[in-house]
């Protein structure tokens, strides 16, 4: 069972050994987990924050010019320019590659290095490990292992990759597997058996129908690949296994982000009810740009003042620009009720999670000093809502 | 230019943008504007769950086409659905079954990169040709991925040497890149980050996919004009007197927050839609930002209003 709700986001920092933020694209995922991580950093322990797919000016920030599958650290001065920071505390940050997060799996399982070179050639090995739908969700959670096996880091934030289906990384090791497993190929490479070879002639004749639709070189591909993959089956299959196993652990914590627009809050919803139909919990629940909320007087109230600023008495200009000041007023208290409420559905469905609002910023989170400022949200005692 | 004009500029509008932006807000606007101008209008769900047929205040589109308003119909579109009328089309609906169950499908999708996207967009180009609709309008899937959605074809044309597949790209590849058939019409947000990806986006398309590009919508602007001088909460005391009302204290300050937050915000869209007009020379069509809770028919209505002045504001020329 995975760490269960949060009191706050201080408390999942401290607590948890991985961290796993999850949402829909375009709601700031990568930025929370960098600010994660640092304040993870800042409060003496060793992190390490893994992105997908960094805007670019983050990607810069995070010192991540060009695509490194490999862990480095960041200069203290950069992440904590005022020294006020724990000392122990340290920050790395690195970006998924996951072809060569692949290129490695295969490597290490690999009876003999002629194997591994025989799979990484083909060409159908490329196309799953490139293209692959669900392939970058399995190397962003093999990478997790990796650090948590290979690394001395405390704490390891993750970004989940930008897909509809934000979730596919909790399914997709065993997608791959079943990939890797087919048994018509499987067949097909067992000629020698008689038993198969009965079976292998209607094998022969479904592969010749699907040829005579792609062509024959792609089946040549998928057969040379099933064939030169043979015996590499139970070592993914463990690594798989282990690799579900981490991402269920009870020192795992997924923190589920989202922005106050009405889709994005319907996801958030969404992936609370599959986290949970999957026995895993919402530890924390991150909602950014949410607008303020102005105040407390009903969007009713507000529009029936405008309606009384038409008539005298008073000044006609000054009337008017009142109205115009009520008017507006009116609609950002309509904005900010209905965020709430929508907010709210996703609350209902996690518990005592801890939740955090980050306001519209002024401008869009590159630097370390943006980072911090959204820190100061993420991490502020909770005040209800926002 | 005339709405007329441009909603038959191609046959087929792929809506496209980055998660969030509103691309299901602006692919129902654009259909009403379509069907307002008279063209019959067929809208493609790729993705599925999108809230497109709520926008229209009905329930959630299925594979089968059905009516969302007057001259607008709507349906999903999906790789699965699609490979199943491919093989049926080709005369192997009897293997169809058994390669789903034995997990071949899977594989041999792998084996060829971008298949169910050519499986889906073969299936826009058969309804193009078949006429079913002036119009055919597809909320395309979110921008990373509509890239290599619109260069599957291409990708597809490498990998596969001979068979129908091949075809399917070919054809494929040709309605893409034929402007009076296609075109991609971009949706971003007033914001820096969507306005960066807005043009990369927009140049790997026309680059690398050879897809002619429709103007830009830029969705959930900020219409009003700001308050002049700034508003604070002594100005709106000063109002209040001048009106003879009584306004409180804190409501005068939530008064002037909310009104310097809107200023302040509008100032960013301002000058993230210049920026964007320096880097990318397409024609935008602004649609208003809504304070209403859910975007339904009265919402598309107001939408579909502005962007018909929008188009009503594009020069002639801009027609592709």
């Amino acid at each position: 069972m995975t760490l269960g709700p949060a009191p706050s986001f201080g408390a999942v920092i401290e607590r948890a050994h991985i961290v796993i933020c999850c949402g829909t694209g375009g709601v700031g995922k990568t930025t929370t987990a960098a600010v994660l991580a640092i304040e993870g950093a800042r409060r003496g322990r060793n992190a390490v924050v893994v992105t997908i797919d960094p805007a670019k000016r983050l990607a810069q920030t995070l010192g991540l010019e060009a695509l490194s599958d490999t862990a480095h650290e960041i200069d203290r001065d950069r992440w904590d320019p005022e020294n006020d920071a724990a000392p122990d505390g340290r920050l790395s940050a690195l970006m998924l590659d996951s072809k060569t997060t692949f290129d490695a799996l295969v490597t290490r399982y690999a009876a003999t290095p002629d194997q591994g070179e025989r799979i990484l050639e083909n060409r159908f090995y490329r196309n799953v490990s490139g293209a692959l739908g669900g392939t970058q969700e399995y190397m962003a959670m093999e990478k997790l292992h990796e650090l948590h096996e290979d690394g001395d880091y405390d704490l390891i934030v993750v970004d989940t990759p930008p897909t509809r289906h934000a979730l596919d990384f909790l399914d997709a090791p065993a997608r791959l597997l079943r990939l890797l497993d087919n048994r018509i190929f499987r067949l097909l490479m067992m000629p020698t058996r008689s038993i198969v070879r009965v079976a292998g002639v209607a094998v022969q004749a479904f592969l010749r129908t699907i040829s005579r639709v792609v062509g024959t070189e792609v089946i040549d591909d998928v057969v040379s690949f099933f064939r030169a993959f043979e015996g590499m089956e139970a070592g993914f299959r463990d690594r798989a296994a282990a690799v579900q196993r981490l991402i269920a652990g009870p020192t795992t914590a997924f923190v589920l982000v989202t922005s106050a627009r009405r889709e994005a809050v319907e996801e958030a919803a969404f992936f609370a009810d599959r986290l949970q139909e999957s026995g895993l919990s919402v530890a924390a629940l991150a909602v950014n740009r949410v607008h303020p909320s102005f105040g407390t007087a009903s969007p009713e109230g507000l529009r029936e003042r405008v309606k009384t600023l038409d008539d005298a008495p008073g000044d006609a200009a000054a009337r008017a620009r009142l109205a115009q000041t009520y008017a507006n007023l009116a609609d950002f208290r309509t904005v900010a009720i209905h965020e709430r409420h929508e907010i709210d559905q996703v609350r209902n469905r996690i518990g005592t999670a801890a939740t955090a609002f980050v306001p519209y910023l002024a401008r869009d989170v590159h630097d370390f000093g943006a980072l911090r400022q959204v820190g100061t949200h993420l991490f502020a005692p909770p005040t209800g809502a926002g | 230019m005339e709405l007329e004009r441009f909603c038959s500029t191609s046959r087929v509008v792929i809506v496209a943008g980055k998660g969030g932006v509103g691309k299901t807000t602006v692919t129902a606007t654009m259909a009403l504007a379509a069907s307002r101008a008279g063209r019959s209008v067929l809208v493609l769900e790729i993705e599925g769950k999108s809230g497109l047929a709520a926008a229209f205040g009905k329930p959630p589109l299925t594979y089968e086409e059905s009516d969302l308003a007057p001259g607008i119909r709507g349906r999903t579109l999906t790789a699965d659905q699609a490979l199943l009328d491919y093989l049926r089309d080709h005369g192997l609906r009897r293997i169809s079954k058994r390669l789903v169950s034995s997990g071949a499908l899977d594989v041999v999708a792998t084996a060829v990169p971008g298949m169910q996207d050519i499986l889906v967009l073969g299936k826009v180009k058969q309804l193009e040709r078949a006429g079913v609709a002036d119009l055919l309008i597809v909320d395309a899937p979110a921008a990373g991925h509509a890239i290599s959605f619109l260069l599957s074809a291409r990708g597809l044309l490498d990998a596969v040497r001979v068979g129908p597949i091949r075809k399917q790209a070919q054809e494929v590849v040709e309605l893409l890149t034929d402007p009076e058939r296609c075109q991609v019409l971009l949706v971003t947000l007033p914001e820096e980050t969507p306005v960066n990806e807005l043009v990369e986006t927009a140049f790997s398309i026309e680059d690398l996919a050879g897809v002619a590009l429709g103007p830009v919508v830029v969705n959930a602007m900020y219409q009003a004009d700001p308050f002049d001088p700034p508003l604070t909460p002594d100005r709106v005391l000063a109002d209040a007197t001048a009106a003879e009302r009584f306004v409180g204290d804190i409501e005068a300050a939530d008064l002037a927050a909310a009104a310097t937050f809107r200023d302040s915000r509008a100032e960013i869209q301002i000058a993230q839609v210049r920026r964007l007009a320096e880097r990318l020379p397409l024609p935008q069509i602004q649609l208003p930002y809504l304070f209403t809770a859910d975007i339904g028919p009265a919402e598309i209505d107001t939408l579909t209003g502005a962007f018909e002045r929008g188009v009503g504001a594009l020069p002639a020329l801009t027609a592709r």
